[in-house]
């Protein structure tokens, strides 16, 4: 049985107006994204990953085109609407790890389980074992602050699958680690799309996450220029 | 988890948090002394007031208050004392006879009140043999004594155990005189009562009028707890209404008797609520300063928050705990601090001679006994709270309107 889509851009392009001229960052993307999926979206420095990816993230909306996830234009939503369809569906993984500097690893992984409400027994149960997934149970009282970035990077993925989301969208996850600390938390995210069948989507420069991925997006001027498979 | 991250987020840039919170303590602090200071004044003022001049309810003859004529008095009634005396929120009744008079010395001559009192009966109701301050109070083995206050001791060029001649009009309103001996000086807080009021026995008194000492113009009466006043004005209101009626007697309260004093007490109050407003709305502004630091600060971050799916009312609702917090810190310190000064000068008394000259002259004393005025804490701190909303309403809004994708963007890049 082929696998559902659970992304499916159509025609989308997005203009910021926010210079006196208006800067066309996406010009027309079709793409669809199953479940299940390890996908990095590559392309230079101003291709518009980034915009591609904060518009499938819910958090832009296109100037033009439709965004459909799981059957939904997220389009039409309000930005209430969207913020809580973000929360329940999307996971996210920023370069810069983002984690909340006065809370503790565990806490962070928490936060996003006590915005879902889910009850107290469960998110530590869930948190603890999203710990151990990550390979960091030993530092569960850890503040940011306490750990390596490639720890924190850990943290924040586990932060992201927290929420149980339908995919996850990692923005550049690897640009600050080292080498070791990019193959641990691709491992992790490797794993992890195999153990919950989570549908990863990276913007990536990274060649090792290229090596990893099991689909490469290239986009260029806003535009797909190649879209390949790869059986790993 | 949300007031847990924001108390938490309070304490990320220690030294800016420590700043506000002291600007806010010292504000608070500021303000509750300023109420302790003036209430206590205002208190000690009234309470003097009440201890040796006004006493707590006076019964009078409706016409003696219109224009102190000796002739109208209060009916010999002796179960109006009587049962007066028998209140339990009563301390004494003091049956007095109240006469505008010239009291003359050898030197100069001045206008007085006399009050003819009965020592026994006085002493349950004024506190001015407590007040002597040269001799002693009358009592029933002198010779015609008088006391008068230290003020008109020096206007007259009087001494212990000179001479003053009272003067006044009898009830058939033929001016009539006699000598007392001045037995002891008294001094209060209040220089204008010392200068005018002369006491003298009641019997002395009456044989000057020549009137029988049953004749009675004033029922002062001191109660117990003077927070009861208006309670034993109604006491006496429901017990006596027949003679009110008839306009027999009159009964006021010392809110009725010196209504300025009741008038100062509301201004001070109001003063001290505004003082603190003020204060409280010059720190608004560093409040406002402090979140919109620390809002710009985290601009990345709260745009994490939103990305990952803090909706806008509770976005709205960290900002303003963190504000909340922030401000009742402040307050809290300042309360406890205040609270330790307060309690210091209600129990030392903090002497205000040295830069409140003429302090007496206008009716307070030199050295004031602060009020710790706990409803005013609790005010406060319902204050600061209001404020403290008012302030987060503008960094609240910043945040609300940071939009993820570039608040990450923005700082990430």
């Amino acid at each position: 049985m082929k696998p559902m889509s659970i992304i499916e851009t159509k025609n989308i392009h997005k203009v910021y107006q926010e210079t006196k001229v208006p800067v066309n960052a996406l010009n027309g993307i079709d793409l669809k994204i199953e479940e299940g999926e390890f996908t990095a979206i590559v392309g230079p420095s101003g291709s518009g990953k980034t915009t591609l990816l904060n518009i499938i993230g819910g958090l832009d909306l296109p100037t033009q085109g439709d965004i459909i996830i799981n059957n939904t234009n997220i389009k039409e939503f309000s930005s209430s609407q969207l913020i809580d369809f973000r929360l329940h569906n999307i996971g996210f993984v920023f370069q810069a790890y983002n984690l909340i500097p006065v809370l503790t690893a565990k806490e962070n992984i928490e936060f996003v389980m006590v915005l879902q409400k889910r009850p107290k027994a469960e998110r530590e149960e869930k948190a603890k074992e999203l710990m151990e997934a990550v390979g960091l149970i030993d530092k569960m009282d850890h503040k940011p602050g306490q750990l390596s970035g490639g720890q924190q990077q850990r943290v924040a993925v586990a932060r992201a699958l927290a929420s149980q989301p339908r995919f996850i969208i990692a923005d550049e996850p690897t640009a600050n680690l080292d080498s070791k600390s990019t193959n641990e938390l691709l491992e992790i995210m490797a794993e992890m799309n195999r153990k919950y069948k989570t549908t990863f989507i990276f913007a990536t420069h990274d060649q090792r996450v290229m090596d990893k991925a099991h689909r490469i997006v290239t986009i260029d001027d806003g535009k797909v220029v190649s879209d390949e498979q790869f059986n790993r | 988890m949300l007031a847990a991250l924001a108390w938490k987020n309070l304490w990320r840039n220690k030294l800016r948090s420590a700043v506000i919170i002291l600007a806010i303590a010292i504000g608070i602090i500021g303000g509750i002394v300023s109420d302790g200071l003036m209430s206590g004044m205002t208190d000690q003022r009234v309470n003097a007031a009440i201890a040796n001049e006004v006493s707590d309810i006076q019964i009078q003859n409706p016409k003696f208050l219109l224009n102190n004529e000796i002739q109208y008095t209060l009916p010999k009634n002796l179960h109006l004392v009587q049962k007066i005396r028998a209140y339990p929120e009563v301390k004494g009744v003091s049956a007095r006879l109240d006469c505008q008079a010239m009291a003359t010395s050898a030197s100069a001559g001045s206008g007085i009140v006399a009050y003819g009192v009965e020592p026994s009966e006085e002493v349950q109701v004024s506190d001015i043999h407590n007040h002597i301050i040269q001799g002693s109070y009358l009592n029933d083995k002198q010779r015609i004594p008088a006391v008068v206050g230290k003020k008109l001791a020096k206007k007259l060029n009087l001494e212990l155990n000179d001479r003053i001649i009272i003067t006044l009009a009898d009830t058939s309103g033929t001016i009539t005189s006699g000598a007392f001996q001045i037995v002891g000086i008294y001094k209060t807080s209040n220089d204008r009562f010392d200068a005018s009021a002369v006491f003298v026995r009641k019997k002395d008194l009456a044989a000057l009028l020549d009137v029988s000492t049953a004749t009675t113009h004033q029922l002062a009466i001191r109660l117990k707890d003077n927070n009861q006043t208006d309670l034993v004005v109604k006491k006496i209101h429901h017990d006596f209404q027949q003679l009110i009626d008839q306009k027999v007697i009159t009964v006021r309260s010392w809110h009725q008797i010196a209504p300025l004093l009741q008038s100062m007490i509301a201004m001070m109050n109001m003063f001290s609520y505004i003082f603190m407003m003020v204060i409280l709305v010059a720190l608004a502004f560093g409040i406002v300063n402090t979140m919109m630091m620390a809002i710009m600060e985290r601009t990345r971050e709260i745009g994490m928050l939103m990305a990952l799916g803090l909706n806008k009312r509770k976005t709205f609702t960290l900002i303003m705990l963190e504000t909340i917090f922030l401000s009742l810190v402040g307050a809290l310190v300042g309360l406890i601090i205040s609270l330790f000064i307060a309690h210091h000068y209600a129990t030392y008394g903090i002497d205000l001679s040295s830069v409140g000259k003429g302090m007496n002259s206008i009716g307070y004393s030199a050295i004031v006994y602060f009020r710790v005025n706990t409803e005013f804490y609790f005010t406060t701190i319902f204050m600061v709270i209001i404020i403290a909303i008012i302030s987060a309403i503008s960094p609240a809004r910043k945040a609300l309107k940071l939009q993820p994708a570039s608040a990450i963007r923005d700082n990430n890049l």
